[in-house]
């Protein structure tokens, strides 16, 4: 993959991420003046769950790269748009984070407080929220040089459950017997299952020729 | 700019047009109801428009998703339909939906409609006192609660098979909340029968209740001497209690009670505080004298 393909093709990432949230902010403005049903009939119900599973399809995308790039080892330029997608989620958990404290609770510290004490899905994802903050912030090259790779690497690990907690927040916020998170679900425990698999089937077949074929001459 | 505002508008517009007469979406009502004023209506609110009544439901039978009874609910027949009534009764009785039409005259209720998921909205309903019915039904003087238990047919009802709720949806009132005069029979909204996915063709209303307490499309009705399961109460009975009564002082366990969102209303208005009894405490707070509101959920 040339460079310049990855500039095109970073370029269409951006307009990807960011056209639905310009999309939002014209339709938030119209839904609060002229068309109140901009953003259809409960605004701000759809706001959340906009931005709520935007968040999570994010993670989701940014966590498939590196299962992805150890199946199909040609894909390994997709390593340079892991940063990306995982900033624009954390873009995205801020923007569901403002619309809970801003639309629904219209900045009442006080009830913000008892509910991230007091009800486990909001505790679950503004877990998933903080635990994505200290990410964002090491996200840039010098983060990584100064952490060392290691360390970089193990402090980034949280993603794993910053997604979790993330998914664990979406069931518990919706009714019993609604099954909608279900496919996020599956996807996410794919892909971090992948993880180890991969491990296991890489290290089998290196320890297998060694001892059972003879040397060819 | 402002071509821009009137070409939004006019799509806008023509999106609604196109809701209307898309026959997928379209209402099943129409038939105009005759009324009489009410001095039980609601006064001083803005009615929430007749479109977002009939597209932002919580119907289950038809699919979990807001939008999918206004899209499934035209499978429904309302004709013929008949009411069962049974349990404590001098003698059991069945009603056809044109005799209970005719029971009593229509009257016009605008009552504000509190959903335990924190949205409202201010409907017109038609249809006349639940206790008008109830007397025509002659319970027996042990008929404690009063069950109502909505239609599960497969084959009318695509969502009975997409949620784990315990068929057919059961819900139920005390005696003295039955016959409370604000407890509604209703037929209709907005002036016409009651469309599909609101609940046709005959539901209850107990505006001073969670919207989930008022059952739609009931074919059976049977008076009890024991509390009644209920169909929520059996799926989540810390979130979902036999009163639910509209409380801002007890939250659901997920979310604040405190707070409403009205349906329809400007995006930045539509938070709104939640009113006991959501507004009704005049007439029904004492029902409760004496209980403790926060373990009777």
């Amino acid at each position: 993959m040339s460079n310049r393909s990855i500039v095109f093709l970073k370029a269409l990432v951006h307009i990807a991420c960011l056209a639905p949230v310009a999309w939002l902010v014209w339709n938030f403005w119209r839904a609060s003046t002229t068309v109140p049903d901009a953003l259809g009939p409960d605004p701000i119900a759809f706001v959340t769950f906009f931005t709520g599973k935007g968040t999570l399809r994010l993670l989701v995308l940014s966590l498939a790269i590196t299962p992805i790039r150890r199946v199909i080892p040609r894909l390994s330029w997709l390593i340079r748009f892991r940063r990306m997608l995982g900033l624009y989620a954390f873009f995205y958990a801020c923007l569901h984070l403002t619309t809970y404290v801003w639309l629904y609770s219209s900045f009442s510290w006080s009830a913000i407080i008892n509910d991230i004490s007091r009800r486990r899905f909001i505790t679950a994802g503004v877990t998933a929220w903080l635990l994505l903050v200290p990410l964002a912030l090491t996200s840039t090259t010098w983060s990584i040089r100064k952490l060392g790779g290691k360390r970089w690497q193990a402090l980034h690990r949280l993603v794993y459950l910053a997604a979790i907690a993330g998914v664990v927040h979406y069931w518990w916020g919706v009714k019993s017997g609604v099954r909608t998170p279900f496919a996020i679900t599956v996807v996410l425990a794919i892909l971090l299952l992948a993880r180890p698999m991969l491990n296991y089937l890489s290290r089998r077949p290196q320890s297998k020729p060694a001892t059972t074929q003879p040397a060819q001459l | 700019m402002a071509a821009a505002a009137a070409t939004g508008a006019a799509a806008f517009a023509g999106d609604r047009i196109a809701r209307i007469f898309d026959p997928k979406t379209s209402v099943q009502a129409g038939t105009k109801l005759d009324t009489v004023k009410s001095p039980l209506s609601t006064t001083g609110e803005d009615l929430t428009p007749y479109q977002y009544i009939t597209n932002y439901n919580n119907f289950y039978e038809f699919g979990v998703e807001k939008s999918d009874p206004a899209k499934n609910a035209g499978r429904l027949q309302t004709r013929p339909w008949t009411v069962t009534v049974e349990g404590l009764v001098k003698k059991p009785k069945t009603f056809d939906i044109d005799t209970l039409l005719k029971l009593r005259p229509q009257e016009e209720r605008v009552y504000r409609f509190r959903c335990v998921e924190a949205w409202s909205m201010v409907i017109p309903w038609v249809g006349y006192s639940l206790s008008e019915f109830i007397k025509e039904c002659e319970p027996l003087g042990n008929a404690k609660f009063v069950q109502f238990l909505t239609l599960a047919d497969r084959k009318q009802m695509p969502g009975l098979s997409q949620s784990s709720i315990n068929w057919p949806y059961s819900e139920g009132l005390r005696m003295d909340e039955a016959m409370n005069p604000l407890t509604l029979l209703t037929f209709g909204l907005y002036g016409e029968t009651l469309p599909n996915q609101d609940g046709a063709p005959v539901r209850i209303i107990v505006p001073w209740k969670y919207g989930f307490k008022s059952a739609k499309s009931i074919v059976k009705v049977r008076f009890v001497d024991k509390q009644p399961h209920t169909a929520w109460n059996d799926q989540a009975s810390n979130e979902y209690g036999f009163y639910s009564n509209v409380n801002p002082n007890v939250d659901h366990p997920r979310w604040s009670q405190k707070y409403e969102r009205r349906i329809g209303a400007p995006i930045l208005k539509q938070r709104r505080q939640t009113l006991m009894f959501n507004g009704y405490g005049d007439q029904v707070a004492s029902l409760y004298n004496g209980m403790d509101l926060r373990k009777y959920y």
